[in-house]
């Protein structure tokens, strides 16, 4: 429950990626590792995980990951599901409760089929469609991821309790993300750390967007519903908006998120211009500014993408098969003292790491 | 002989006159009179519109010119101004015309929102070290954009609707030739051109000396359709349909005949000496279909080249009509409040009709958001912008840019004495009488107007800056940075803003 649900939440953060491009999934315990050492950046009150590949026992399955303040919040919402979905398995995720976590939720997973046989594009959009009424619609419930074989594991304390509270050394996967977080608002809400997960894209998220709010009023023309008040939510939204229902390609996405400078545009070769001035005008609610630099996590791949005047730091590391993106190079170094490459991105500028051993 | 007392009198120490009759060659309404026989100059206090031109140019601050504090017996419910009104028009039986935008007491809503800035948790952007974003297009824009590839070259398939692009988002409101001097048209179409930003021609046509600045004008098609041929249309960047002004919804224009002179009777194509009447409908507009039509035909004849702007009053189901515009097929639509100005306007419409600008865009923008169809439309705000601050809280609030033109005068020496309709400013403004055009260089207005704008941009990037924002299109619609105070649940509510503490 946020107990200041109308405040705009505020934090400050570490954030760490991680991908084996090789598909070679890693345990858990490797982000945690590397996140801990960045504990100063986080104060306790929020931290958080996210991991692909983790469900190879319904890897076509979309798995809820879901947050409930009651029992009636989860029966609702399982009345719901079960009006879209097939549920093929659920489960109280399994979590160690001897770690001490405050205001701990209802936490409970599910592996769920559309009930009808869809294309891809509509079945994702059924799935989106049915987070939001979730969200918007029953009280106490938050779907915190919704993608296939992925989920997010997060809450209220510091990211190596919350690793040891859910386990996550029982976890391999192929992407990991991981954030530690110092909200100066929100305090105690579980809903409000990160990762911000919807299908299967997650954010992990450092900074604070003085355009919010133009931000969440562009999107809720398009059936988007802020309703967990965080930029990263936000940010979450415009990826799903701009990737998935407008067919931009990530490198394009992003530079509409973080655009080029006016000057810069009006120097660029004739198509080149056309083509970035017509997505800075046409996608004018969607530029972000303030200050922030955020992981992206999606099925494939991961990217880093840091605001346009560099506000916010971030680190990309190459080490044979393994791509590190993190706010602080510390924490890359802890877990893999020998890079082969190492360089932070210009702000606006997106480092994309793939699974097909791509590296942008 | 009237019984209206004057308003203000005309004190002159007669220490420091050295009768030089500056004042009484400066002063259009006659208020000072010469008699050579007795070396004397008279002054005559009902004449004086308290426009300051006498007091500024007086070479040695002889004269004064004040409120007539003993106007009548102070009276809460009889003002002074009612009581003036009242005489006036007994000994007239004519309407009270006046000028400039509307005076009285009503609340302003942009004094009762403040500005969020950051703190510690985002920091604050200094607009000396680090770029900041003004650039605007108005026009509308698609819902999403397609690409093509080509040799896996990535380019753009979507057509774009036509744009204009504003280096600020500020422009100058229409003030056509007729009600204001060609001057002062020059004035405003240079400085917008300097300021890569545009002016408006009101519904005067546009003379051939200003043909030059085309790039930077927006040609307004009104209900006279004055000056409205080929060339105008192919001259002009934007074409924008007049349906209604700020200080006067619903009513129409009245140019006297003796103000149109050959130059302006060859601009507006009518005949030199006749009245210029722009009835207060279009007469092929009595409904939202027939504005449709109005709207394609523009769109045709400009070869879909140039973006159609529709403005109208904010009057109070603004919202509604707004959005029939954007279906419509507008642009861009202009919102004026009923703050704005005008050349010549029944008081009691002046006074009394219409809504404030600020509740108006903040339904409006709200409106086609809640339709999904704003950005099918760019919104300009007008009537009564006062200052870079009231932009600011207008963008804030939704609006794409905003229109100034009681700014803009100002700049170019107006006193707000709201005596337009009377032809004689004396400050070369709201006049065609060559004595008086004269006293506008308009070299010099387009400095003063450049200047005030530039000014304004400055201030725009300090307050973006403090709110650690750079680029103008994030401060569009981010009602966040908004806080009311003093203002009821409701008023907060149609705002769309929290109030402060909140």
């Amino acid at each position: 429950m946020n107990k200041f649900p109308r405040e705009k939440d505020i934090s400050g953060c570490s954030i760490f990626g991680l991908i084996n491009t090789d598909g070679e999934k890693v345990s858990g315990s490797v982000i945690t590792e590397a996140i801990s050492v960045l504990h100063d950046r986080a104060n306790g009150l929020g931290g958080g995980f996210s991991g692909y590949g983790i469900y190879p026992d319904y890897p076509d399955d979309y798995a809820f990951h879901l947050f409930f303040d009651s029992v009636k919040a989860k029966e609702e919402t399982e009345e719901l599901i079960n009006k879209h979905f097939l549920i093929e398995y659920d489960e109280k995720i399994r979590t160690d409760n001897s770690i001490n976590l405050p205001n701990k939720p209802l936490l409970w997973r599910y592996f769920v089929k559309n009930r009808n046989i869809l294309s891809k594009d509509s079945e994702r959009e059924e799935t989106f469609k049915a987070v939001m009424d979730i969200n918007n619609n029953i009280e106490g419930a938050y779907v915190i991821s919704s993608g296939k074989n992925m989920g997010v594991f997060k809450g209220v304390g510091y990211p190596e309790d919350i690793s040891k509270f859910y386990r996550l050394e029982d976890y391999s996967g192929y992407i990991w993300t991981a954030h530690g977080r110092f909200p100066t608002n929100t305090p105690g809400w579980w809903g409000g750390a990160h990762p911000f997960g919807l299908l299967d894209w997650t954010i992990v998220h450092n900074g604070e967007i003085s355009s919010y709010d133009t931000n969440r009023r562009y999107l809720e023309m398009y059936g988007y519903k802020c309703n967990l008040v965080t930029d990263t939510e936000v940010i979450t939204y415009l990826f799903d908006f701009l990737v998935r229902k407008n067919n931009l390609t990530l490198p394009l996405a992003s530079k509409i998120l973080a655009s080029p400078m006016w000057v810069d545009i009006d120097r660029m070769e004739e198509k080149k211009r056309e083509l970035l001035k017509a997505l800075r005008m046409t996608y004018a609610g969607a530029l972000l500014t303030g200050p922030f630099s955020v992981i992206l996590g999606f099925e494939n791949g991961i990217m880093g993408l840091g605001d346009r005047l560099k506000l916010r730091p971030l680190l990309v590391g190459k080490n044979e098969n393994t791509v590190y993106m993190s706010s602080e190079e510390c924490a890359v170094r802890k877990i893999c003292p020998d890079l082969d490459s190492v360089y932070r991105p210009k702000g606006g500028e997106p480092a994309i790491a793939l699974l097909d051993g791509k590296y942008v | 002989m009237s019984s209206v007392i004057p308003e203000f009198i005309v004190d002159k120490n007669e220490d420091r006159c050295i009768k030089c009759k500056v004042c009484v060659r400066q002063c259009s309404e006659e208020v000072f009179k010469y008699f050579e026989e007795f070396d004397l100059i008279r002054i005559y206090n009902d004449k004086c519109v308290g426009c300051h031109r006498c007091e500024m140019m007086c070479p040695t601050d002889a004269l004064t010119i004040t409120k007539n504090n003993a106007l009548y017996k102070e009276n809460f419910h009889w003002s002074s101004y009612t009581i003036n009104s009242i005489k006036k028009q007994a000994e007239t039986g004519g309407m009270i015309l006046t000028g400039s935008g509307n005076d009285k007491a009503y609340v302003s809503y942009w004094d009762r929102m403040l500005l969020d800035a950051s703190q510690v948790t985002n920091p604050p952007i200094d607009p000396l070290r680090e770029p900041m974003e003004l650039r605007t297009y108005l026009g509308k824009k698609p819902d999403r954009i397609t690409l093509k590839e080509e040799n896996g070259e990535v380019s753009l398939e979507t057509k774009l609707s036509p744009q204009i692009k504003l280096e600020t988002p500020i422009m100058f409101s229409a003030m056509s030739y007729g009600s204001i001097s060609l001057n002062a048209c020059e004035s405003l179409a240079s400085a917008a051109s300097k300021l890569g930003t545009f002016y408006n021609t009101g519904e005067g046509g546009l003379h051939k000396k200003l043909y030059k600045y085309g790039k930077n004008t927006i040609g307004q098609i009104a209900s006279g359709r004055f000056g409205v041929d080929t060339d105008y249309l192919d001259t002009c960047a934007a074409i924008e349909i007049k349906i209604g002004q700020g200080a006067k919804p619903g009513i129409g224009g009245h140019l006297p005949g003796e103000k149109v002179t050959v130059e302006i009777s060859e601009t507006r194509m009518i005949p030199s000496g006749t009245d210029a009447i722009s009835p207060a409908p279009h007469h092929d507009i009595y409904s939202i279909e027939d504005l449709k039509q109005l709207i394609s035909l523009i769109k045709e004849a400009t070869n879909y080249e140039k973006p159609v702007f529709v403005k109208i009053a904010a009057v109070h189901n603004s919202a509604a009509i707004a959005s029939g515009i954007v279906r419509a097929g507008a642009d861009v639509i202009v919102i004026d409040g009923f703050r704005g100005g005008t050349g010549a306007a029944p008081s009691v419409i002046r006074d009394n009709t219409g809504i404030p600008i600020e509740v108006a865009l903040a339904v409006i923008d709200q409106r086609l958001r809640d339709e999904s169809i704003r950005n099918e439309v760019s919104i300009v705000a007008a009537g009564g912008i006062r200052s870079s601050a009231d932009a600011v809280k207008a963008m804030a609030l939704g609006a794409d840019a905003v229109y100034i033109a009681t700014a803009a005068l100002i700049a170019m020496g107006c006193t707000l004495c709201q005596k337009c309709y009377k032809g004689k400013c004396n400050w070369g403004l709201t006049t065609q009488d060559p004595v008086l055009t004269r006293r506008l260089n308009p070299e010099l207005g387009s400095q003063r107007l450049t200047n005030l704008v530039n000014s304004w941009n400055l201030e725009i990037k300090e307050i973006l800056g403090s709110m650690g924002i750079n680029a103008i299109e994030a401060l569009r619609g981010n009602r966040l940075r908004l806080r009311g105070v003093g203002l009821t649940e409701l008023e907060s509510k149609i705002l769309g803003i929290e109030h402060a503490g909140m």
